[in-house]
């Protein structure tokens, strides 16, 4: 990255914190950051955005400070821009890069931060009807009986007039066994003219609450923010703190890690593609899906104790190793499974009504993509080979030589097809990891040194990464001086997917938005903290 | 189409049997009227999901709710039972509300997993309250994070006097 190195060196006040092959931390006052973030972005292949995160450093005497972590596909170079000093207020990024747009009216809630010249500045996170001055980031913030005092108040939507609109308001408790979140349909006949998601109604304030906490008790908390990513989640955590104590882990640790991500990987595509069936009333597909899903399910509670594969990952480790006879079995089950797979997916496949449903339904067009960051199958439906198991070099994937799936038409279709691939390429994928397995000798040597005794480093950034099922869940973590979590920032897939979705329902019926929402299949629980 | 039929009459049945000493129970509370079938409305009261998709894998072909005289209907009007997943996140309380004075009488309510029980990890946080007891008048506690299918068919179970 020499030449960002050259003309990040042309400003007189940058202040090069690190800077090496694979990562960049450049510090700068906040007026300067516009400037730098449009240089970034035109460079190709263009970056992608991992986190933004605003974080209250007032008691190491740096203001509010924020952090922008970019990712250069071409290098696999991560450059974290800080924009330091902040005290009430910040030039917003987000006519820049509309990608931030939701992260800073968050900044704007929670630290109450001023976001200066943001195009929509209404609250994201906390509803109208918080007390006024609430802004529970802030460390002077100690939880309180704010949440007795929530008031009921109307929610802010744009008015739409003229002949024959009309609105339809869904949720937030929808019919069926779904997460809570209200849409806001602008409607003339059957054809949706805008529509508006309201989110956030799950938000739990994890992120404060996992403040001060210590790195076990965060993990158990982290891996809680959604329940079928919890093994993503866990696992960008966990590599988040092993940075920050510069522990490597071992080969059969990496190994057994990658598995678990396949494994999460596939349960979670099965039963993705069954629930697109379910979005058109196609049973054949969805019991299909689901029983695929059961059984993946079943496969991880016998052996690694939990149906979605909570506590499985430790920091500088896996709780357990398999021996050789049970990545037989494991690996026996994966290709029967396999093998039934390519039975059952034709069904839905060559189904007519089905693919009339999904073909055109949903398009979301490249750039919209490249504009607001999204990531996973839902970027990669849109033609925009965005694998973070292709992008980066971690776990086993630069052995395995993932390369990202992609189609083009951006439709529902294309993303189911992305998922339909992915899913075979995992159960491959699986085969020769399981294989490495059986053949490894089992040792156990994992060292049985409590991770907590490792020495942290204090009040340095770091982040861990982790493609899901969803896309990339990014966390990105600071330690205090007694290693307990200082600021930890959740950038779920989910979040990153969520403001793409309503771009994609203008021109497409109210009845179809059920199948566009699944073919996205973003979780609210993690989007929403 | 015939192969549809072919896999049909391979798999055969896929739907696990109950246990059948459950069957022997009748210390319900319920009514006896509502002790054959019940219908269940899902409540999310921000949980992180994971309880929701075990209730979601219920009505799949393995464990198929169903035919225990049980269905998940839309709309609350139509629910004997409530049946709440997660903490109780603040800003959904209200409608956490509204959903149980939708129902009509007799209504009861199940709290599943730990966190509807007592909040669970999320207790202490600004934007969650410990449970949806404080909210709702719960009937049934379903331990678990989350309770696994085959719980929340015995509670379901048990709490019919199946």
């Amino acid at each position: 990255m020499l030449s960002l190195l050259e003309y990040l060196q042309g400003y007189q006040d940058l202040e090069f914190v690190r800077w090496d092959n694979q990562e960049g931390i450049v510090e700068m006052a906040s007026d300067v950051l516009p400037e730098l973030l449009t240089y970034c972005l035109e460079l190709k292949p263009r970056p992608t955005w991992l986190t933004h995160v605003v974080n209250d450093e007032r008691q190491l005497g740096r203001e509010f400070c924020v952090y922008l972590v970019l990712h250069f596909p071409s290098e696999d170079f991560s450059l974290t821009l800080v924009a330091k000093g902040i005290i009430d207020k910040f030039p917003t990024l987000a006519l820049i890069f509309p990608a931030l747009n939701w992260s800073e009216r968050e900044a704007q809630d929670l630290f109450g931060l001023h976001a200066v010249g943001h195009p929509d500045p209404r609250s994201l996170v906390l509803h109208p009807g918080w007390p006024k001055g609430f802004h529970p980031l802030r460390k002077d913030y100690k939880v309180g009986d704010e949440d007795k005092d929530f008031k009921r108040a109307p929610l802010v939507f744009p008015e739409m007039h003229g002949d024959g609109i009309f609105q339809v308001s869904v949720g937030p408790i929808h019919a069926g066994i779904i997460e809570p979140g209200h849409f806001r349909f602008y409607a003339i006949g059957e054809p949706v003219l805008h529509l508006e998601a309201q989110l956030f109604y799950t938000h739990k304030g994890i992120e404060k609450l996992v403040e001060g906490r210590n790195i076990e008790d965060g993990l158990r908390i982290i891996e809680r923010v959604c329940g079928v990513c919890a093994l993503s989640h866990g696992l960008a955590y966990c590599e988040a703190v092993e940075k920050l104590a510069k522990v490597e882990v071992t080969r059969p640790v990496l190994l057994w890690r990658t598995i678990l991500a396949e494994l999460e990987r596939t349960y979670n595509h099965v039963g993705d593609i069954g629930n697109m069936c379910a979005g058109v009333g196609y049973a054949v597909g969805n019991a299909n899906g689901s029983q695929c899903k059961e059984a993946l399910q079943r496969l991880n509670l016998k052996f690694f104790g939990h149906r979605f594969l909570r506590g499985v990952v430790v920091p500088g480790g896996v709780k357990s190793i398999p021996g050789a006879e049970d990545s037989q079995a494991i690996l026996n089950q994966l290709i029967k499974l396999a093998d039934d797979f390519e039975e059952w997916i034709p069904f839905l496949l060559e189904h007519d009504g089905f693919r009339q449903r999904a073909v055109t339904a949903g398009i979301l067009k490249a750039e919209n993509a490249i504009d607001l960051g999204v990531t996973g199958p839902a970027a990669r439906g849109s033609g925009l080979p965005c694998d973070w198991r292709e992008l980066h070099a971690h776990l086993l994937y630069p052995e395995l030589k993932v390369k990202s799936v992609v189609e083009h038409d951006g439709d529902a279709w294309s993303r189911l097809m992305v998922r339909v691939h992915e899913t075979r390429e995992s159960f491959r994928l699986l085969n020769t990891l399981l294989r490495e397995a059986m053949e490894a000798p089992t040792e156990k040597n994992q060292s049985d040194r409590p991770f907590s005794s490792h020495k942290m480093r204090p009040w340095e950034p770091a982040w861990g990464c982790v493609e899901s099922p969803r896309g990339t869940d990014v966390v990105w973590l600071m330690l205090d001086e007694e290693s307990n979590i200082y600021r930890c920032r959740v950038r779920s897939a989910s979040y990153a997917n969520w403001p793409a979705v309503p771009l994609t329902v203008p021109g497409n019926i109210v009845p179809d938005f059920p199948l566009i929402n699944k073919s996205f299949e973003l979780c609210y629980s993690c989007c929403d903290r | 189409m015939w192969s549809l039929l072919l896999r049909k009459l391979k798999t055969g049945r896929l739907t696990q049997k109950g246990e059948k000493s459950l069957a022997k129970q009748t210390s319900s509370n319920l009514p006896s009227s509502f002790r054959k079938s019940l219908q269940v409305r899902h409540l999310d009261c921000g949980s992180c999901n994971g309880c929701d998709w075990e209730l979601t894998a219920l009505s799949n072909s393995i464990y198929d709710l169903q035919h225990f005289g049980i269905d998940f209907v839309a709309s609350p009007r139509h629910a004997d039972l409530l049946m709440c997943t997660g903490p109780g996140s603040t800003q959904l309380l209200n409608a956490a509300r509204e959903t149980y004075e939708a129902m009509a009488k007799p209504k009861w309510v199940i709290a599943v997993g730990d966190c509807a029980i007592n909040g669970g990890v999320f207790k202490g946080s600004y934007a969650s309250s410990g449970g949806i007891g404080g909210t709702l008048p719960v009937d049934v506690e379903v331990p678990g994070c989350p309770p696994s299918p085959d719980d929340l068919i015995k509670a379901l179970q048990g709490f019919m006097g199946k």
